[in-house]
């Protein structure tokens, strides 16, 4: 595992390795994406990582209309994690015009070629 | 209280290039020269006049150097800031600082694209954004599409809104015989064209064009000795907000609200003192946005604000008197043209879309994914 003071490696480490992480300024309790070496707005280094719960709410969406031989219409949404940050994702196991704003969803991690892994999202099932 | 630079420089020429929205078969820096050579001509002046220049691009990393090169000038001030289609109102605040503080005499402005010649690429020097390519994002309209599905959520607005804003523009093109989109549209046309990005369409997008611009800006004192109209800036102010999309905190908020304040501070002028408004409009959407962060309507009440052709030709607020960058011309950046249509607008040159007594107009830059906001202000001489 790469040390967690090169953020971008470490990143994609524990990524690879199952886990979303986040960082988090001790002093201020600002959560944020992406990895940096310091938080965005305050500079603030006392930086730790936390895993995500994987839980969050469509903060926005789109369907992005493609031609059915090209792959077809897929999703691309904004997700707000309920640590705070807000993430560019895709919300799949769905039409991709049936993700709405306020939608729950929760993460899973896939490969998406070529640029390795990434989190996407799926509805939270109706209680 | 105004800001000393209120009033101090002029546009003093203007100049554009590949107008009409076909294909040029020119290349990027034959635009550029083709408008910068306009506008010298207009102002009276020549290249060897020159001695400041403003060049932003995404086809030159050192856009400022090739196009002097190509000019074969020797600028002793130059600046290549590269905010994304915003730079050039950007420039006009530079510009003036170097003009004011003796660094240069005579600046030019200027841009050039062949965008549609190069069959429509949307030609991008820009470092990729490596956490939101994995999820295929289609620049930038699909950021464009984010802010206006969350403006529809938390205000109501609506498709027949966003489509007001097209037919709005091309009713101003169809009195520009400059624009490239001159044939009747109809709310319904838009409404039913082809779905790219849900919820906007084909006709919700700004046009792909060639197109060069170059406007020359020079002090006060000596703008009132050229031969045209001084269009003088009153105020000029920016704000950067986020790079990536993702990175915005309020999709419904731009950087216009803290630019336009700003600008209209340094002028010591408010929105209801505005004759004619030129905002950049990529999509259908940034028209309602930035009508509402420069205070033209309340926040939320943008989509309400352009129904019933209130901002089309006859309407209550004169906006994007050219036709925009959805009706009339859209090279890759369209900002440069903003501040034109302002300036032929206040000369009182607009032809069958002149608006009667135009003393200030605003032109308002966006770069980017909503990411950087540039707010001018011009006046005639009647506002110094």
């Amino acid at each position: 595992m790469p040390s967690p003071d090169i953020p971008d490696d470490y990143y994609r480490a524990q990524l690879k390795a199952g886990r979303i992480m986040l960082q988090r300024s001790r002093s201020t309790g600002a959560v944020f994406f992406y990895p940096r070496i310091c938080a965005p707005g305050t500079g603030a280094t006392d930086l730790e990582w936390i895993e995500a719960s994987g839980l969050g709410t469509v903060y926005s969406t789109t369907t992005i209309r493609q031609r059915p031989e090209k792959g077809g219409d897929y999703n691309l949404a904004l997700i707000d994690l309920d640590e705070g940050p807000r993430i560019m994702s895709r919300v799949e196991g769905i039409e991709p015009d049936r993700v709405r704003i306020g939608m729950r969803v929760k993460a899973h991690i896939a490969e998406l070629p070529p640029h390795g892994e990434a989190i996407l999202f799926s509805p939270v099932a109706e209680a | 209280m105004t800001h000393d630079l209120r009033g101090k420089t002029a546009i003093v020429g203007i100049g554009k290039a590949g107008m009409g929205g076909g294909a040029t078969g020119l290349q990027p820096l034959d635009l550029l020269a083709q408008a910068s050579l306009r506008a010298l001509s207009d102002a009276g002046l020549t290249l060897a006049d020159v001695d400041g220049l403003f060049v932003s691009s995404a086809y030159h990393g050192n856009p400022t150097l090739s196009a002097a090169e190509y000019l074969g000038i020797h600028p002793r001030y130059a600046n290549g800031s590269m905010i994304g289609g915003a730079s050039f109102v950007a420039h006009l605040l530079t510009a003036a600082m170097a003009l004011e503080t003796g660094q240069c005499d005579v600046a030019l402005i200027a841009y050039g694209s062949n965008q549609r010649s190069q069959g429509g690429r949307l030609i991008s020097l820009s470092e990729p954004q490596v956490y939101e390519v994995p999820y295929k994002p289609r620049f930038p309209i699909s950021s464009y599409a984010l802010a206006t599905a969350r403006h529809m959520h938390e205000y109501g607005t609506t498709r027949e809104q966003l489509a007001e804003v097209a037919v709005a523009a091309r009713q101003w093109a169809m009195l520009n015989p400059e624009a490239a989109m001159r044939t009747p549209l109809s709310r319904e046309e838009v409404l039913a064209s082809t779905m790219i990005c849900d919820p906007l369409t084909k006709l919700d997008c700004c046009l792909v064009t060639d197109g060069g611009a170059a406007v020359v800006m020079t002090r006060a004192d000596r703008a009132r000795d050229l031969p045209k109209k001084p269009a003088y800036l009153l105020g000029c102010a920016g704000e950067h907000t986020s790079r990536q999309i993702a990175q915005m905190e309020d999709l419904t908020v731009t950087g216009a609200l803290q630019s336009g304040r700003r600008a209209f501070a340094m002028a010591g002028l408010t929105p209801a003192d505005v004759d004619v408004v030129e905002v950049y409009d990529a999509f259908t959407i940034n028209t309602i946005l930035f009508l509402e962060d420069l205070g033209f309507c309340p926040k939320g009440e943008g989509g309400r604000f352009v129904e019933n052709g209130a901002i089309a030709p006859g309407g209550r607020l004169a906006v994007n008197t050219n036709g925009g960058g959805l009706s009339c011309i859209h090279p890759g950046m369209y900002g440069m043209f903003l501040v034109i249509e302002a300036v032929e607008q206040l000369r009182g040159e607009a032809g069958a879309r002149q608006q009667p007594n135009v003393n200030i107009a605003l032109a308002h830059g966006n770069g980017g994914a909503l990411s950087s906001q540039v707010t001018s202000i011009l006046g005639t001489a009647d506002t110094l």
